[in-house]
């Protein structure tokens, strides 16, 4: 199977481990990904809550060259594009004053909208569409070590979410038992992660890291898994800030498709894994002595 | 806060005629059906760190305080999650709320200078029009340096991290077709600008 995709600014950036391990995984799975030609910014969140005109101009355009290649799907896997994408399909439906200009806008580049696009996210495509039973038959190396605190972030699952619950998703818990690992419960599944603010108003921002890192620590996880870029960036990249404030705050934060990819059988390296702030070691055992302590000093 | 909870409202503080210009934009429209139950700052990640609850701007908003709601630190404050949007027993659109009056804010210019959103939205929306994509490692230095430079001093060591991790780009992406994205730009603002020319000056104070 063949699937457009739109990789996003992340995940040729900062969130590149993402795009690393979602395409060998997929391939495992038999799907081949085809990167749309010449996308653009999605218009992602920073533009979206403040120009959010020219937000859905800038995804109008990805949308209709995706139209314009012939694919009936487009595969959006950073959440904030997911968002961005599809909030525009529902504002060009929906809002006469976006569409006109929108419209136009896309008419002045010789191009259209036709409306006969399906944004979906990996998570969707995997475990609904191609099933768990297909991903059961590729594991190689179950996670049976691996406590897992499945954490979704806000953006996929709100405010059109088509394929999960807005608050308590299950997607992800099920495809990660399908890997052999334990699902840890986890009520903070699609608490903000602060987002840009974790950057810009730290006092704001990392309190809402904090917050996500000392549960799943408390719960008894020894990795989050997540489908987001900025989620990753935040929980991984900013654990030495929250620690310096809050106290130990130390777990891995892989991306979803990482996690497949161990269960697959692939190699750390080629999944990109190196490239965490807190590397996932082969086992938890390995991953050291403090840090098996403190998670289990936090479990309840 | 607590200060800003007690401090009576006073008519002549009003902006009449906010409310309903506020209303007839995409995504305010419910703005009116609000019951004030306080569900939207209940679940709000960052409420507890907001000058006015997202109930109380909505009810500042609908009651016309423009100034207090426009100045307010809240509105720079929402992260975007939805779940004020998703759990609203009225399906009041509050996030969307949030985020024109943050446009309106920022096109009235009464946030702080050098304040940090509105920067970072500057150089976002600078960026994607130069090159059609977004290089984050770039533009996050950017804004520290044009905002607070001493705090990017202090993101030393993240930006070390990664570096060494691979995933501080070098280079700049973009796309190839960079003028028709410009023309696409450009189009929507004169297009805009024709349909509501009343929207921008109407409501100065």
């Amino acid at each position: 199977m063949k699937i457009s995709y739109f990789p996003g600014c992340s995940l040729k950036g900062t969130g590149r481990a993402y795009e690393e391990s979602l395409i060998p995984v997929l391939k495992v799975l038999g799907v081949e990904l085809e990167e749309l030609e010449d996308w653009n910014c999605c218009g992602a969140t920073a533009y979206l809550a403040v120009d959010e005109m020219k937000a859905c101009v800038l995804a109008a355009r990805n949308l209709a060259l995706a139209e314009k290649s012939g694919a009936e799907s487009l595969l959006a896997p950073c959440s904030a594009c997911y968002l961005g994408l599809n909030k525009t399909q529902h504002f060009l439906r929906e809002v006469p004053a976006i569409e006109k200009v929108t419209r136009a806008a896309l008419k002045d580049a010789g191009l259209s909208f036709d409306d006969s696009l399906r944004v979906i996210h990996p998570l969707d495509l995997i475990v609904n569409t191609l099933g768990l039973d297909a991903v059961r038959k590729c594991v190689r190396q179950p996670l049976d070590q691996w406590r897992v605190a499945p954490y979704y972030g806000c953006q996929i699952v709100r405010p059109y979410s088509t394929f999960d619950d807005a608050y308590d998703p299950t997607t992800m818990d099920r495809l990660v038992e399908a890997l052999g690992a334990t699902v840890v419960h986890y009520p903070l599944k699609t608490r903000c992660c602060g987002g840009s603010l974790t950057g810009i108003l730290p006092e704001a921002g990392l309190d809402c890291t904090r917050v996500l890192l000392q549960e799943a620590l408390r719960r008894g996880a020894n990795v989050i898994s997540t489908v987001c870029p900025l989620c990753q960036f935040n929980l991984d990249g900013y654990h030495h800030q929250v620690a310096a404030q809050w106290g130990p705050a130390e777990i891995p934060t892989v991306y979803f498709t990482q996690l497949m990819g161990l269960a697959f059988g692939l190699s750390p390296k080629e999944l990109g894994l190196h490239r965490g702030f807190i590397p996932m070691q082969a086992t938890p055992a390995a991953a050291g002595s403090p840090r098996s302590k403190e998670s289990s000093k936090g479990s309840p | 806060m607590s200060e800003s909870m007690r401090a009576a409202r006073l008519e002549w503080e009003r902006t009449p005629g906010f409310a309903q210009a506020l209303s007839d934009l995409p995504g305010c429209e419910g703005l009116r059906s609000c019951i004030q139950c306080g569900t939207c700052s209940g679940v709000c990640p960052v409420g507890a760190h907001m000058d006015y609850s997202p109930r109380q701007l909505i009810e500042l908003a609908r009651s016309d305080f423009k100034n207090q709601v426009l100045r307010s630190r809240s509105i720079w404050l929402c992260a975007s999650c939805y779940a004020c949007t998703t759990a609203c027993p009225r399906e009041i659109r509050v996030t969307d709320i949030l985020y024109t009056l943050k446009q309106w804010a920022i096109r009235e210019e009464v946030h702080p200078p050098r304040f940090t959103v509105p920067v970072l939205a500057r150089e976002f929306s600078s960026m994607v029009r130069a090159r059609g994509r977004v290089t984050e490692n770039f533009l996050a230095s950017l804004v520290f340096f044009k905002t607070n430079w001493m705090a990017a001093l202090g993101m030393w060591r993240l930006g070390l991290g990664l570096l060494r991790r691979g995933r501080f780009p070098l280079r700049l992406e973009g796309i190839k077709d960079r003028d028709s994205l410009r023309r696409m730009l450009d189009s929507a603002h004169a297009t805009e600008l024709q349909t509501k020319p009343a929207h921008k000056q109407e409501h100065k104070p």
